[in-house]
């Protein structure tokens, strides 16, 4: 097996046995990363010096025995909205074009403390804003398993990346599901932890309330890792808890025996895909077979979650990218007679159509008159929706639904309608909404052979229930195993 | 002629003195080179965060005790959204719904009277940067050290009735935050700033006039002329059948006038909403008794205390209270030497005067409150007379000498012994027997002329009780 093939666990295996050292590892992922990138387009920008830079500070950490951990030695690749010293940060939009960072994201900060190797910055779709990846003003990324369908979005780049072996584990950013959405599509594990539970110090704001960044690997295993890796208070952060993370780890393995899961009737609607409602229905037969007790819940809200998020989340990017005027930092028009030519240009020219439709929603629904009825409103249906989920775990211990409505879909499919792709997002969002933990990890495929996504809710805070949930299935079925069938 | 009553509503922008920022570690020092107290979080680069500096809580918690405000257990912060150069991330960070306290209120003098004007609100904010037109027409430059100093605004109820009243209200607010040495009201430099809420209406109408805000008065003067000029704007406007629009106007200090800027409909619409990088500030009352304990005495506390403790007037405890430097001067002198209207009225009298004179402040004085004192000591005592006291100070205020090395150094001992001033008064009734003869024939008054002589004679050194006594009962004998 190739090594780009493997896991975080299965090479920290392989390092221990110092049967392979971290410089092979990182030629098995920049060799395949040769092979396949021309297809894929996973990356916005890749970073094979410094890779082999930190791969051979790794190789010394073990081969004098001090540095067997996890993370040591290796390949992540990082969405391209979260900051590091020196390496060019786009969020897939032209106003940042050539920006880079003078400062370093906490999370990047924490992988760096555990030796990983920069890979590169992965696509996303612009300020992620998109459910595709197609809104990059740079390219479009396509789905390792049927490179004429998108990997879904935003975290598209880092998921097709993780599918396709050009790195071992990748970082995204999840504010709607643009985490859990590409892995569902792209067949890998993407979690959103609990709000507060990892450092958006760094990552470059969609809507503050709601971003979190997350890890994308091929397995539960790996997750758990990543998510240790990651987690914990960063007092450059005021929203991040001050919380002691657990061994995620430790739980991976334990008997579901007895544990409580809720279906809610709101999440298996019609015009949903037949292949995914088939391959999540029977995923709660091998919970059911595992010992979870399968209990009918209801999150009545539900059908609020995406107006309510749309107006949040808008109007907290249209004050986020309030920032991006010209002034200070990024692109600015060439030709401007006086500053108020100078914004307009430059944000005109910089930012892309979906960007703008969203600043433009954002500023809508903050605006004198329109607050109440909107933004305040939104944030009242927000609470609604919190509720919804703390009723229901007070009676289950965690909630199975799909990922997403629908499969991978084609490229171009739903640019035109900015709705359909919304709608694309439609089980991730409320997770966000109420700040909770999920993950989605594979559960099948569709006959066309692409991936079907469950996901697993959970409390707050109480990532190792889901992990442990997830890890149980994905130990007793195979999806986890397969790999996307793309060659160079 | 219709009489109109004038109401008045004013806002404070004070800067905090904390060490850095409100969100940032970023140093707060005034006229460092442009842009060099910056750092990602300030500069509003891409994916920072803004944490919250405690000690900027503690001052601004300070304030609202000092005003009797009520701190709200639970407030936010919001974002203000507007462009423009100098404000790096597009938006302020301040309050909105819910700021840090309401209510309270600061009492003026109005006409040997006191006032209460009332608060609305005091909330906490960032301050922005500076745009500098350097003169190049077409470019501007920015300095981003002053983004995100702390800022308290204090926002009064439209209780104020005139320019005069709107002096004292800021000079009293300002008294107290340096009392409390959270702001140094530095108006020309921009760390205390005011704009006023101003409308007319006919006395007796209950009803508020339309208001217009007045901007850019950065001295009290200003805010006199600027108010002044505003309200007789308005009253013309009204009396020749006008209607008052609802505006922002700047005040041109050249010309003397406010000039309109924006109108109502040209006004920016911020788009307020809640900060969600900063969790709500709950202050408990825990909070507010730790800030307490450290809370120092207030100028009417402390008035108060002056009166009553060391009996001195009420006039004389205003005066003294004005600064909380001089405050201490005051008491200062007073330990050690207990006699607090003969301080009192040295201070308020020659020092202050001569404080004024050369501009200087009380603490860069050279005359030391223990020197003060013991000059004071030196006359009570008869060592020295008020008169050569004159001099003794004079000597005190240029060099910071001690008054007794003074005293010493010059001759200056005052001299009561009678034979030698029994000495001086033969010696001057002989040289003016004319005036010795008028005297005896009845004319009383020529005394002084006789006291002036042996004083002069004495060098000024002749205790003048003494030579008194003396020539009435020679120039009779």
């Amino acid at each position: 097996m190739e090594l780009y093939n493997l896991t975080i666990h299965e090479l920290n295996d392989l390092l221990k046995k110092k049967e392979v050292t971290v410089r092979e590892i990182a030629e098995s992922v920049f060799s395949r990363i040769d092979d396949v990138e021309d297809k894929v387009r996973a990356y916005a920008c890749l970073s094979a010096d410094k890779a082999f830079e930190q791969a051979k500070k790794a190789d010394m950490l073990i081969r004098d025995n001090t540095d067997f951990s996890a993370l040591n030695g290796i390949p992540v690749a990082i969405k391209d909205n979260m900051c590091t010293e020196g390496i060019q940060t786009t969020c897939a939009s032209r106003i940042l074009q050539d920006f880079r960072p003078p400062y370093t994201a906490s999370v990047i900060e924490k992988l760096n403390s555990r030796g990983y190797l920069h890979t590169g910055m992965t696509n996303m779709d612009e300020f992620a804003m998109g459910s595709s990846t197609e809104n990059s003003s740079y390219r479009v990324t396509k789905n390792p398993w049927d490179i004429t369908r998108v990997p879904g979005g935003s975290s598209g780049g880092s998921a097709a990346a993780v599918a396709a072996g050009e790195c071992i584990a990748a970082l995204g950013s999840d504010t709607g599901g643009s985490i859990r959405q590409p892995a569902a599509l792209c067949g890998v594990v993407g979690l959103k932890p609990t709000y507060g539970r990892v450092s958006r110090y760094g990552l470059v704001a969609f809507a503050s309330s709601l971003d979190q960044i997350g890890p994308l690997t091929k397995d539960v295993t790996d997750c758990a890792i990543m998510l240790k890796a990651i987690s914990g208070h960063d007092p450059a952060d005021s929203t991040s808890a001050a919380i002691s993370v657990p061994d995620y780890q430790a739980v991976l393995g334990r008997d579901i025996k007895g544990i409580k899961l809720g279906i809610p009737g709101e999440y298996f609607i019609s015009g949903m895909d037949p292949s995914v409602d088939r391959s999540v229905r029977e995923a709660i037969k091998v919970f059911e077979r595992l010992g979870a007790v399968i209990e009918d819940i209801s999150l009545p809200h539900t059908e609020y979650a995406v107006a309510a998020y749309y107006i949040i989340a808008t109007a907290e990017a249209s004050s986020n990218l309030a920032r991006y005027d010209g002034v200070k930092y990024g692109y600015r028009t060439k030709d401007a007679d006086n500053l108020l030519e100078m914004y307009m240009k430059t944000r005109d020219e910089g930012f892309g159509s979906e960007v703008k439709r969203r600043i433009m929603l954002g500023t809508y629904v903050l605006s004198a008159g329109y607050y109440d009825a909107y933004y305040r409103k939104a944030q009242q249906v927000r609470t609604l929706i919190k509720r919804d989920f703390d009723k229901a775990f007070e009676k289950v211990d965690a909630i199975l639904t799909p990922t997403t409505p629908t499969p991978a879909f084609s490229i171009g499919e739903k640019t035109q309608d900015p709705l359909q792709m919304y709608l694309s997002d439609i089980f991730t969002i409320s997770v966000n909404l109420a700040g909770i933990p999920a993950i989605s990890i594979p559960c099948g495929f569709t006959e066309g052979e692409l991936p079907v996504g469950l996901q697993i809710l959970g409390k707050h805070f109480d990532e190792e229930r889901i992990l442990q949930a997830a890890y149980a299935y994905e130990q007793s079925t195979e999806w986890h195993k397969r790999r996307a069938k793309i060659r160079g | 002629m219709l009489q109109y009553e004038v109401v008045i509503g004013l806002e404070v922008h004070a800067q905090l003195l904390t060490k850095s920022k409100i969100f940032c570690g970023c140093s707060t020092k005034f006229g460092s080179p442009p842009n060099t107290q910056t750092c990602p979080v300030c500069l509003g680069l891409p994916g920072v965060l803004p944490v919250l500096n405690r000690e900027a809580v503690n001052f601004a918690i300070m304030m609202a005790l000092a005003t009797r405000s009520k701190i709200e257990p639970y407030c936010r912060f919001a974002r203000k959204n507007y462009f423009y150069p100098d404000l790096p991330k597009g938006y302020q960070i301040s309050q909105y719904e819910l700021p840090l306290s309401t209510g309270g209120y600061i009492e003026i003098d109005v006409n040997g009277g006191i006032k209460k004007i009332g608060l609305t609100r005091i909330h906490m904010e960032e301050d922005a940067g500076k745009s500098i037109h350097d003169g190049s027409a077409d470019t501007t430059l920015v300095d981003l050290n002053r983004a995100g100093v702390p800022l308290i605004e204090i926002v009064s109820e439209p209780e104020i009735r005139s320019p005069e009243d709107s002096v004292t209200y800021l000079k009293k607010l300002r008294e107290t935050l340096r009392y409390l040495e959270i702001c140094d009201g530095n108006m020309e430099e921009g760390s205390f700033r005011c704009d006023a809420n101003i409308s007319i209406r006919p006395v007796g109408e209950k009803e508020l006039g339309t208001k217009t805000e007045v901007k850019n008065m950065n001295s009290f003067r200003f805010v006199q002329k600027a108010l002044e000029y505003e309200i007789n704007r308005q009253i013309e406007v009204v009396s020749g059948g006008g209607r008052i629009i609802q505006e922002t106007r700047l005040w041109d200090s050249d010309r003397g006038v406010t000039v309109s800027m924006r109108s109502k409909e040209e006004a920016h619409d911020y788009r307020y909403f809640p900060e969600p990088d900063l969790v709500p500030l709950e202050v408990s009352t825990e909070w507010q008794e730790e800030v307490k304990k450290k809370l120092p005495e207030l100028p009417d506390e402390k008035r108060e205390r002056f009166v009553q403790e060391y009996e001195i007037p009420e006039y004389d405890a205003q005066v003294l209270t004005a600064s909380k430097a001089l405050a201490n001067y005051f008491e200062e002198s007073v330990r050690d030497y207990r006699s607090p209207k003969s301080i009192s009225n040295w201070i308020m009298g020659d020092l202050l005067r001569e404080l004024k004179l050369s501009g200087t402040d009380i603490d860069d004085s050279l005359i030391r409150p223990p020197h003060l004192s013991k000059m004071i000591k030196m006359i009570d005592e008869d060592v020295i007379s008020g008169k050569i006291a004159k001099t003794v100070f004079e000597e005190m205020y240029r060099t910071g000498k001690d008054p007794e090395a003074i005293v010493q150094e010059k001759g200056l001992v005052q001299v009561t012994d009678e034979g030698e001033i029994e000495k001086y008064v033969s010696q001057v009734i002989a040289e003016n027997p004319g005036e010795a003869e008028a005297y005896r024939g009845g004319k009383d008054k020529l005394i002084g002329f006789f006291v002036g002589q042996v004083m002069k004679l004495s060098g000024g050194k002749a205790n003048p009780a003494k030579v008194n006594e003396i020539l009435k009962s020679m120039l009779r004998g």
